[in-house]
């Protein structure tokens, strides 16, 4: 029978939750890297035993870890990110420009075909590539470099590339995007890239519909349908069908549509998941009830889904990488609160229950489904 | 000569609380902080940042209880430390959550 791996990434550690295809009896393990932050952990595709992670720190800066045996045990491997050239600057909150400085990994994307092979998003905006498995990295400095780079500026979580997706039918096609600069796209393996912000409305911004300069939350895709993307930017949701090019809004009756996460079923590419959060002042659910919405319409429609789910006194968020779909036949579906816990569905959403409720505050959520 | 790490140092690097290292003389925080690293790898990029090679934010060098976070990276240490009859303290800030 199946299994589902989940593997969560926390403000003080990574746990993996591991159970059989009903995925009803759970196995928690971890913390691995007790007291450290746990931007993200991501298995590759192509060995699902190798699992990386990206383990930070205040203090001590920035690790990545690397498991060639499940998440059984760990290895630190290469940590040296160094940007191409001279960095030059970005804005600063102020306005006023400001140098380019490493501070972490957020995203961390094994490559599709290549065990090997791993992308690297990081605050301040930026993505490395390693070929040899974690062991060193190199920018990919073209996105840096393509001209608007100056212009961008933090969000209030940082200047994070947090966001990395391949297109499985184009092995040269990269989507990343960039809080607070918005979503760029490379038709060449990540050598040059142009800013895909079209039909992006932000009307915190001097300029709403700005080349760059909004700040996108997550992108997702559906793998058989890959130039379709769907967006949570900070307000609004949004749908792209011709890989970014043009984007229109797609929020629909979403009772808000500021949130973080966004997700699509693994067997229908028009279902679609988001967790709506009030505001970007008070990052919390309304009313403070707990609701995944899906929308089976690939946007404008959504229904809530509340079974299992707290509906009174929730006051917790959900960020950005803290959400993930599983591949068995009937889709699971998982998500990480700030709150700790971890919930799963494993009827698409119709009916949740915490995998774990006290975990630490839930920074990252991925799933690998196992044979 | 004599190095105590933080906690989670310790457990990065696999050592106990004090580290024994051979270190030619002039003794100074670099050349402690090369030996360092070149012992225990890990810990490249956790103390100095690989950018600018400087301490990081939250860590402070103490050596006979005199605080050595802001002298010259090249300045020698104390003779005590030098010669193994104090340790060099690295030392983590005492904050976050």
């Amino acid at each position: 029978m199946s299994k589902a791996r989940v593997l969560v990434g926390t403000k003080k550690g990574a746990f993996t939750l591991t159970a059989d295809g009903r995925r009803k009896d759970w196995k928690v393990a971890g913390p691995f890297f007790a007291g450290w932050e746990i931007y993200h952990v991501k298995a590759s595709p192509v060995d699902p035993n190798r699992i990386y992670a990206s383990q930070s720190s205040g203090w001590f800066g920035q690790l990545i870890q690397r498991s060639d045996d499940g998440g059984a045990t760990w290895a630190p491997v290469g940590n040296k990110f160094a940007y191409d050239g001279v960095p030059g600057t970005h804005q600063w909150y102020d306005g006023t420009p400001h140098p380019w400085e490493f501070k972490r990994v957020w995203h961390l994307e094994p490559s599709l075909t290549d065990a090997d092979a791993v992308l690297a998003g990081v605050e301040d905006a930026a993505l490395f590539e390693s070929t040899d498995a974690g062991a060193t990295w190199s920018e990919l400095a073209g996105l840096r470099g393509h001209g608007t780079g100056p212009d961008w500026q933090p969000g209030a979580g940082g200047m994070c590339l947090h966001t990395i997706i391949q297109d499985p039918a184009n092995p040269g096609r990269l989507y990343i995007a960039i809080s607070a600069a918005g979503a760029f796209r490379s038709d060449d393996g990540g050598s040059t890239w142009k800013p895909i912000n079209k039909g992006l409305v932000s009307n915190m911004i001097p300029n709403p519909t700005a080349e760059v300069g909004h700040c996108v939350h997550h992108v997702a895709i559906h793998p058989s349908r890959p130039d379709v993307l769907f967006m949570q930017k900070h307000w609004d949701v949004m749908r792209s069908d011709d890989a970014g090019d043009n984007w229109r809004e797609v929020s629909g009756n979403l009772p808000t549509d500021f949130g973080f996460v966004i997700d699509v079923h693994a067997h229908e590419p028009e279902t679609l998941y988001v967790v709506p959060i009030k505001s970007d002042s008070e990052h919390f659910p309304l009313e403070g009830k707990l609701q995944v919405w899906r929308s089976r319409t690939g946007g404008n429609e959504w229904e809530p889904l509340t079974r299992g789910l707290p509906q009174e006194n929730c006051y917790v968020n959900v960020l950005r990488d803290a959400m993930a779909v599983d591949q068995l036949d009937e889709c699971g579906v998982y998500f990480g609160t700030s709150g700790g816990q971890v919930y799963a569905s494993a009827d698409a959403g119709d009916n949740w229950a915490p995998i774990v409720r006290d975990l630490p505050p839930v920074m990252s959520v991925e799933v690998q489904t196992l044979a | 000569m004599r190095v105590v790490l933080p906690q989670h140092l310790r457990t990065l690097a696999g050592v106990s609380a004090e580290v024994a290292l051979e270190v030619a003389a002039p003794i100074t925080i670099r050349r402690v902080l090369d030996a360092l690293e070149a012992q225990s790898p890990v810990l490249r990029g956790t103390i100095r940042d690989y950018g600018t090679g400087q301490r990081r934010a939250f860590l402070r060098f103490f050596a006979c209880e005199e605080d050595w976070s802001h002298e010259p990276l090249d300045a020698e240490l104390p003779a005590a430390v030098a010669e193994g009859r104090e340790p060099l303290l690295i030392v983590g800030a005492i904050a976050g959550g």
